[in-house]
């Protein structure tokens, strides 16, 4: 364990140290940058082929309603117009419907009702997108408007319409029940405790947004039978799998290229609609087909994330000892079960709301819903529902705190799992591989000046202003996962990795994994580069496409370096391997008496007789005889499966004022400690944390995803759905502990997601400790100034 | 319709509908996919470019706007191999991620210097506030701005050691 203060970026007025040139890990620029800035990225609506047309898609108006009929034939006689289709046609070919990632169906175009507004009614593939376009406003629909499930409240209720009418017998809207934990020891912790806090938490729906929306180009060739699609997607080999199970074309003749990304966030794990129509588009046009939806399209009808409305309740002795948490919760999954988790998780990985704490007992239950909104659910860098679990529980444990008159610091320390107990088995069968928690709550602490900032909210208090200050502190588990427990779909969650050392030592690594801004081409040069010391220069990181990759379930739920970053780590050492046989014989001695030293290998006590990697790399494909039983060549294959989860850890301190005439909220500061153990490129790392905590801010503040009555999505354009711009965030200060997972090659944990799932209740419970004048316990996202407003009068409702 | 603009020092005749955005204009018929679409209205700012010096969102300024106009691109910025040092500034100091954002950013930024070549870091923020970065988090974007700024600074004075 080691424990280091990093200052933040901003601040250092120093540029000197930004490139520290490593050949290994260390701070390195990136590699991707070149292309990026000067406007010479390819994006999939980058791509133009020969004769390319465009696809638009008409959607649903109404949330709920009969398709009674659809005239096309103005629509075709449109100028431009190459082709009309009805979800009728689809039928008629078996692709009506496709297999969501969560083992439900949607409808790829609606045939017997739409059950959400922006669902895929009909598309036009027309000459440009213009004309697409004007095509889609002469597609005459006639609905018959039913009455939509909006209130997840409302959706078991007797008497609620039926959405799911397709399927068989469904004669409800219930998607699944789910239970974890022990409820008779959880009651019985309960019945003994002399504390018991309740609170209902809601967690709104929110969308990722990435900047770049969705789409796709399709390009089938029907003599060689091919099919190329590039695509916005952060799992190329899983997607051509399920193209291959929805079209019936064969896996080997399917090539899905997801070139730059423009972010993704869990918004591009889901396989969309549009996709499988611009495949449809050009085998019947027999034309590349190029969809690229626009911003309301992004927002109303691609991957949500959260909206969990959750019970939970805590119990404690006087003295503030944790006992347990049980929490009952009802999930909106959508019209369509469409969350993208491990099949045996269909609530994700939401079983560590036990948090950070050494608990005697917890309890979940949970009921999942359909109601007439869009599909989705895991998106948002929430690592498969752990945003939901830790604002919970951080949440939860900040209104123990304010009962007992116990400050949220000391609540946690006291109740920290100590480090002597990793691994340490939580009470919902989770076993956390690595932690040391208590000196990366003390290093926020320090960094905050928590101490003097207490004193200053008193000064402040007495003179009737409001600043609160927020703690939140998280354990993340990530890099899923292990076969034996996680698939998708069938598919086991593991990661090719593919090496080749060029006869000059130059390399080229092909991974399964697919960067949308995490710097891949960057971080995985440098891991190959650690094991073998061959300049991360030199290494060309292949990605995203799967005619040139190896298999694996790609870039979601920091999964990343967890997974691929092992397979990396571990396929380099497979061909150190190989490379020592060869030395051993170049250097005429065995192979016990060489060393290696990164870069080369050297023969014990003689470190002037040493052949580098580049010298072995001839040799293995040059000319002479190599010892006997070696090929030649240089290059390994692996295919990693982690044998568990590793479980990054956090320390978030978080600062607001709020202005007592606006209400309007100000995060002034705002600390976090991260700790994702060995550390790769700590410049990418404190990127990715800037980014989730801005994120943060977003929920917390301002973003969610509203409906009307009738199921009309309020929050479908940025104008209406509102992300933080850099005028609502604070100069972010980073610091960072380090505490190596043992199960992981070289001891990495991920890192993407920590910040979007621990900065949330550190905010809230900002405000929350703001708003402690007033009496509130409580208030739910996003904070914005009415609902701010609204809780000092004592009168906070839920958003939804 | 028959439009006419000089981009990035090239001038081009096209024969267009008049309803075409400038966005689309300079990506699917010049083929200069730097400029990227982000929103339709006007929030998002990854379509900044340049008219006639001053920064605007292409996906609101109609093509036929920009008739007789010169428009920059984020193709336009480097000199050849050497980047502008906006460009580099965010290549030290990490302020792309995805990249999407970025071309929209270097152009305002850039506006930016041109006008107030030493901003602060409130002045930064509020030349970059209609623009979105979903990945930064805006430190390191701040950061590529200060560093574009003192290298810029350095190098004048040097040209001015060296006169």
């Amino acid at each position: 364990m080691t424990t280091v203060h990093e200052p933040s970026q901003a601040k250092i007025t120093e540029f000197e140290d930004n490139d520290q040139k490593p050949v290994g890990f260390g701070r390195m620029l990136r590699k991707e940058d070149a292309r990026l800035l000067r406007g010479r990225g390819r994006f999939v609506d980058d791509v133009q082929l020969p004769g390319m047309l465009h696809l638009a898609i008409l959607r649903s108006p109404f949330a709920h309603a009969t398709i009674v009929s659809i005239d096309t034939s103005a629509a075709e006689a449109s100028p431009g117009v190459k082709a009309v289709v009805t979800g009728e046609t689809l039928k008629g070919l078996g692709l009506a419907w496709m297999p969501t990632l969560s083992n439900d169906v949607q409808a790829v175009l609606a045939t017997d009702k739409v059950r959400f507004q922006g669902q895929e009614v009909a598309f036009v593939v027309a000459e440009d997108r213009y004309k697409a376009r004007d095509a889609l406003e002469l597609i005459d629909v006639e609905y018959d408007v039913l009455d939509p499930v909006v209130d997840v409240r409302k959706a078991l209720e007797p008497d609620a319409p039926i959405i799911r009418t397709d399927l068989e017998g469904k004669t409800n809207n219930h998607v699944f029940d789910w239970e974890t934990g022990d409820e008779a020891e959880t009651d019985a912790v309960f019945a003994r405790a002399d504390v018991i806090v309740k609170e209902d938490i809601v967690y709104p729906r929110v969308h990722p947004a990435p900047m770049e929306t969705c789409g796709s180009v399709a390009d089938f060739d029907p003599v060689e039978g091919k099919l190329k699609l590039w695509s916005t997607t952060q799992a190329p080999h899983a997607h051509r799998t399920l193209y291959a199970i929805v079209a019936g074309l064969p896996e080997h003749k399917i090539q899905v290229i997801a070139p730059d990304i423009g972010g993704g966030f869990g918004n591009k794990v889901p396989i969309y609609p549009g996709y499988v129509l611009s495949i449809v588009g050009s085998i019947v046009t027999g034309k590349p087909v190029k969809w690229m939806e626009d911003r309301s399209e992004n927002l109303i009808s691609t991957g949500f994330a959260r909206d969990y409305i959750m019970r939970a309740e805590i119990a404690a002795t006087a003295e503030g000892k944790i006992l347990g948490i049980r929490t009952n919760v009802l999930a909106d999954h959508g019209a369509f079960n469409g969350t993208a988790a491990p099949v045996k998780y269909p609530a994700g990985f939401f079983g560590v709301f036990t948090g950070s704490y050494d608990l005697e007992a917890a309890h979940c239950k949970m009921t999942a819903v359909y109601t007439n909104k869009a599909p989705g659910g895991v998106a948002y860098a929430c690592s498969f529902r752990i945003t939901e679990a830790v604002y919970l529980v951080e949440r939860i444990v900040d209104a123990l705190a304010y009962e007992l008159a116990m400050d949220p610091a000391e609540l946690r320390l006291k109740n920290f799992i100590q480090p002597e107990q990793f691994p340490y088995a939580t009470k919902t069968g989770w076993v956390y591989d690595s932690g040391d928690y208590e000196p990366t709550m003390r290093l926020a602490m320090e960094m905050a000046g928590y101490d003097e900032l207490r004193k200053e909210q008193a000064e402040k208090r007495a003179r009737g202003e409001l600043m609160g200050i927020g703690i939140s502190f998280f354990t993340e588990a990530v890099g899923a996962g292990p076969r034996k427990d996680m698939d998708i779909l069938g598919l086991g969650m593991a990661d090719g990795c593919e090496l080749r050392i060029h006869p000059t030592g130059k390399a080229v690594v092909r991974l399964s994994v697919k960067t949308q801004g995490q710097g891949h081409e960057t971080t995985f040069a440098q891991i190959i580069a650690e094991e073998l010391g061959i300049p991360p220069d030199d290494i060309d990181v292949v990605h995203g496409d799967t005619d040139n990759t190896p298999f694996g379930l790609g870039t979601y739920g920091s999964r990343s370096t967890p997974v691929s970053g092992a397979a990396a780590a571990l396929v380099a050492r497979k061909v150190r391997d190989k490379a020592k046989l060869i030395a051993s014989a170049m250097l005429e001695v065995s192979v016990a008496d060489i060393d290696w030293v990164k870069g080369s290998f050297q023969v014990k006590g003689d470190p002037g007789k040493a052949v580098t990697i580049q010298e072995i790399a001839f040799k293995a494909h040059g000319a002479g005889d190599l010892p006997e039983g070696i090929e030649g060549g240089l290059e390994a294959q692996i295919c990693y499966n982690p044998s568990n989860l590793t479980y990054p850890h956090g320390a978030y301190i978080c600062v607001v004022d709020i202005d007592p005439g606006t209400a309007e909220v100000k995060v002034r500061r705002f600390i976090a400690v991260d700790d994702c153990g060995t550390r790769i490129n700590p410049m990418i790392i404190e990127g990715q944390v800037h980014g989730g905590l801005t994120d943060g801010v977003g929920m917390a503040l301002m973003e969610m995803i509203s409906f009307d009555e009738d199921g009309n999505c309020l929050g479908a354009s940025l104008m209406d759905y509102l992300i933080p711009t850099a005028l609502e965030v604070p100069d972010w200060e980073t610091g960072f502990t380090v505490t190596p997972s043992p199960h992981h090659p070289i001891g990495a944990k991920g890192i993407g997601e920590s910040a979007t799932v621990g900065s949330p209740p550190a905010i809230v419970n900002a405000v929350v400790d703001a708003l402690k004048p007033f009496g509130i316990r409580h208030a739910d996202m996003p904070l914005t100034p009415s609902r701010v407003w609204d809780a000092m009068r004592g009168q906070a409702t839920p958003p939804i | 319709m028959q439009v006419t603009m000089t981009v990035n020092g090239t001038e081009y005749t096209r024969e267009i509908e008049g309803r075409m955005l400038l966005v689309h204009f300079l990506r699917d018929v010049l083929s200069l996919t730097g400029t990227h679409w982000g929103c339709d209205t006007s929030n998002c700012g990854v379509c900044v470019v340049w008219l006639d010096g001053e920064p605007v969102k292409s996906c609101t300024v109609l093509a036929a706007m920009a008739g007789g106009h010169e428009v920059r691109t984020v193709e336009g910025l480097a000199n050849g191999a050497e980047l502008d040092p906006i460009q580099e500034g965010f290549r030290q100091c990490h302020g792309l991620q995805c990249g999407f954002c970025t071309p929209g950013m270097l152009m305002t930024c850039r506006a930016l210097l041109d006008k107030n070549p030493d901003p602060t870091e409130g002045e930064i923020r509020e030349a970059i506030s209609g623009q979105i970065c979903r990945c930064t988090g805006y430190s390191s974007i701040i950061r590529s701005v200060r560093w574009a700024a003192v290298h810029e600074s350095d190098a004048k004075e040097a040209e001015v050691a060296q006169a």
